[in-house]
């Protein structure tokens, strides 16, 4: 992580869930999976900053007023991954689909990578 | 001779406190049907006095394909998960593989005082939230003093 990862929204120091991934890699370029369940697509955040790539996403569910936890497995109201790209990877053209609580990432291969916010294209 | 122990304090009862302490913070009650946690959907369970909420947390499954069912008390939610993988090239490569894939079933013994005919159930941003109510009967209820 860069110093210049930390610039998100929510402060790295808040404790959050490890999303589950898949990743693939072809001649073209690499396509990630997150599970990122309960996530709305407004509280998805996305970033690439240099070679770090940054998935964040708040969990919100429709809680029922006075509702008290008996059993909880997904304990945290929050999903935090960090990945570092390599320099082959064209961070200008990472494509996102959000759809069901799962993310799908298309990175193509280039030559550079720059800071850029990634825009979500809602299906 | 006297027995001196190498460790300032009992080493294995500060152990046996801090696991207790840990399963207690947690809250882990051993459940008949097994420590079902780490499964496929990962879920919570909640109730009010009015109702018994649970949510499973199954992203990306079509929810006309899960099957949700109470019996005798039991709930089971079923169904199956498809995990898309891209078309496979002469170059292609598997880095990471954590997410789940394939079929599960999940069991969750309810209270006694649920109603199994007023259950409802939503599919949204990949949590299947089940909503059941409970019986009149046993809802807290004021009793006026005359």
């Amino acid at each position: 992580m860069t110093d210049t990862a930390r610039k998100t929204e929510t402060p790295r120091h808040e404790a959050a869930l490890l999303p589950p991934v898949d990743v693939f890699e072809d001649a073209a370029g690499i396509t990630l999976y997150a599970d990122l369940p309960g996530v709305p697509k407004d509280r998805l955040n996305l970033q690439v900053e240099a070679d770090t790539l940054t998935i964040e996403g708040e969990v919100t569910l429709d809680m029922p007023e006075g509702m008290e936890a008996s059993h909880a497995e997904i304990s945290l109201p929050r999903y935090r991954r960090v990945f570092t790209l390599s320099k082959e990877l064209d961070a200008d053209k990472v494509a996102a689909e959000f759809a069901h609580g799962v993310l799908k990432l298309r990175i193509p291969k280039a030559e550079h990578a720059q800071p850029r916010r990634v825009e979500i294209k809602v299906l | 001779m006297i027995y001196r122990t190498p460790f300032p304090r009992d080493v294995f009862a500060e152990l046996d406190r801090l696991q207790r302490e840990m399963r207690e913070a947690f809250d882990i009650t051993p459940s008949i049907r097994g420590a079902a946690r780490g499964g496929f959907p990962a879920m919570n369970v909640g109730g009010t006095p009015r109702s018994v909420e649970i949510y499973a947390f199954a992203p990306g499954v079509d929810p006309s394909a899960i099957e949700v069912q109470i019996e005798k008390g039991v709930l089971t939610i079923a169904g199956e998960r498809k995990v898309e993988q891209p078309a496979q090239d002469a170059k292609a490569a598997v880095h990471i593989d954590e997410r789940f894939a394939g079929r599960f079933r999940r069991v969750v013994t309810l209270p006694d005082d649920i109603d199994a005919n007023a259950v409802e159930a939503r599919y949204r941003d990949g949590v299947l939230h089940i909503s059941i109510q409970r019986k009149q009967a046993a809802q807290p209820r004021r009793i006026s003093i005359q």
